[in-house]
């Protein structure tokens, strides 16, 4: 691999894994609140948060370059708040990868949540516990297979972005040419020794994501 | 229930190859005109084009893996002459349908100034150019670029796109205040249709000379036949030099 490829890993590292801590951050509290809400609510939420996963990337790429650019909602607010402009930037792609992903990251632990139903939590607050304490103490622990799945396809689902990326991203070396980026650059260059490295590494990276996700987490074998 | 399906699948396969249509790849610059140039073709002959547009180079690696396309008309003339060498297109049917001039935007009216002198001055954070590696417009801006003696300046400012279509959104959206295209994106009926340009002297960059060719899937096929010989009539003629390009 050359120094700009390397540069490429490196950056797609870099932003899988500020975009995933992110998700963790948000997604948590809006996991909770659809898997516990008898609100009206919870049927649009849900569909807003499920949206990336039928959506094309590029559908979202042309709106976010169009809302974030100068003349979009998001730009203005961005250049009024002093921070400039979203597109071409590295927080940029971390805004755009935080809602390609964040449908990864709710519904595992949604899904945790729902699966956990009424009774731990009421039997915590017999016992004393504040809604929050039983939070961390009770529900967060239980729901530890939902949080790994969430942080693995997340992170993974990150990595693998490409059509955002490309309507947003602008290419440029260290600040957004990750690798999906790059491995279609080679690829239409007619480059495609350069290219097996990079999509061949993506193949074994995909394989030992999923590989460690299923075994530390079997599916099908839930209490 | 099955073999009823594979018959309407067979019948709907049967249909496709008796329809006189002609599959042409496209190169994104040439969008506008060939979306004009096609349907005046179909009246003429009676055939149907089928037009896919994208980049020359992926459109090359489609070929070689089996593509069905019967015409490329690329945004290069090494592209085709390179198929043909490789024995899928047909070399004799070359020829140049256009040669591309490249043009410096902005979709603000006030910003390009009638000289170009605006890359000197690199007041702005983004330029944006068509990949370089991937489009020969890109590699064209960036020979300007150079013999301008601005290239150092502004490399770091660059954004580049896939093609000079998304080239073009970039700079549409305001993303970046500026950048190269092709005359054609900007150009209709012999005019700039908005914002500011600079045509970019011809002198700074090796021609874009634009080749059409027969590809192997269209050898023979009279619809492809008919398509090449309507490109180098008067009236495909008209249409692409009221886009901006040369002849």
């Amino acid at each position: 691999m050359n120094p700009a490829d390397l540069a490429a890993v490196w950056l797609t590292f870099k932003l899988a894994t500020l975009v995933t801590l992110i998700l963790l951050l948000v997604g948590t509290p809006i996991a909770w609140w659809l898997a516990r809400t008898r609100s009206g609510w919870k049927g649009p939420v849900g569909a807003v948060v499920a949206l990336p996963i039928v959506l094309p990337p590029t559908v979202l790429g042309f709106y976010l370059l169009l809302l974030m650019g100068p003349n979009g909602v998001v730009g203005q607010l961005t250049q009024w708040a002093g921070i400039g402009l979203l597109p071409f930037t590295f927080w940029g792609l971390v805004v755009a990868s935080v809602f390609y992903s964040l449908p990864f990251v709710v519904q595992p632990i949604q899904n945790a949540f729902e699966a956990l139903g009424d009774r731990p939590l009421e039997a915590a607050a017999t016992l004393g516990a504040r809604p929050l304490d039983a939070f961390f103490s009770v529900a967060v622990p239980l729901a530890k297979p939902g949080f790994l799945t969430a942080t693995v396809l997340g992170f993974a689902h990150t990595v693998g972005e490409f059509g955002v990326v490309l309507m947003i991203g602008g290419n440029i070396p260290d600040k957004t040419r990750v690798v999906s980026v790059q491995i279609y650059d080679h690829v239409e260059a007619l480059e495609y020794a350069q290219a097996h490295w990079l999509a061949g590494g993506m193949v074994i990276f995909s394989f030992l994501v999923l590989l460690v996700l299923y075994t530390l987490n079997p599916t099908g074998k839930k209490k | 229930m099955k073999k009823t399906l594979a018959t309407l699948i067979a019948l709907a396969f049967a249909g496709l190859a008796h329809a006189d249509e002609v599959q042409v790849a496209v190169a994104a610059n040439f969008t506008a005109p060939m979306q004009q140039i096609a349907p005046a073709f179909e009246k003429a002959t009676g055939h149907k084009v089928v037009a896919a547009f994208g980049a020359t180079g992926k459109f090359y690696a489609q070929i070689k893996n089996g593509a069905p396309f019967e015409i490329l008309l690329a945004a290069d003339d090494e592209t085709p002459a390179k198929l043909a060498k490789e024995g899928a297109a047909v070399a004799a049917s070359q020829f140049t349908y256009a040669k591309g001039k490249l043009v410096l935007w902005s979709a603000k009216s006030t910003i390009v100034d009638a000289q170009g002198d605006v890359l000197k001055k690199a007041g702005f954070d983004y330029l944006a150019l068509a990949n370089p590696k991937l489009a020969p417009y890109g590699a064209a801006a960036i020979e300007a670029m150079k013999a301008l003696g601005v290239y150092d300046t502004l490399a770091p400012k660059f954004v580049t796109a896939e093609n000079i279509g998304q080239t073009y959104q970039f700079i549409k959206s305001g993303n970046a205040l500026l950048g190269f295209v092709a005359l054609s994106q900007i150009t209709k009926d012999n005019q700039i249709t908005e914002g500011s340009a600079w045509i970019v002297p011809a002198k700074l960059y090796t021609p874009i000379k634009q080749d059409a060719i027969v590809l192997d899937k269209g050898k023979d096929k009279p619809a492809a036949a008919a398509l090449m010989k309507y490109l180098q009539g008067d009236a495909a003629k008209a249409v692409i030099k009221s886009y901006g390009y040369e002849l």
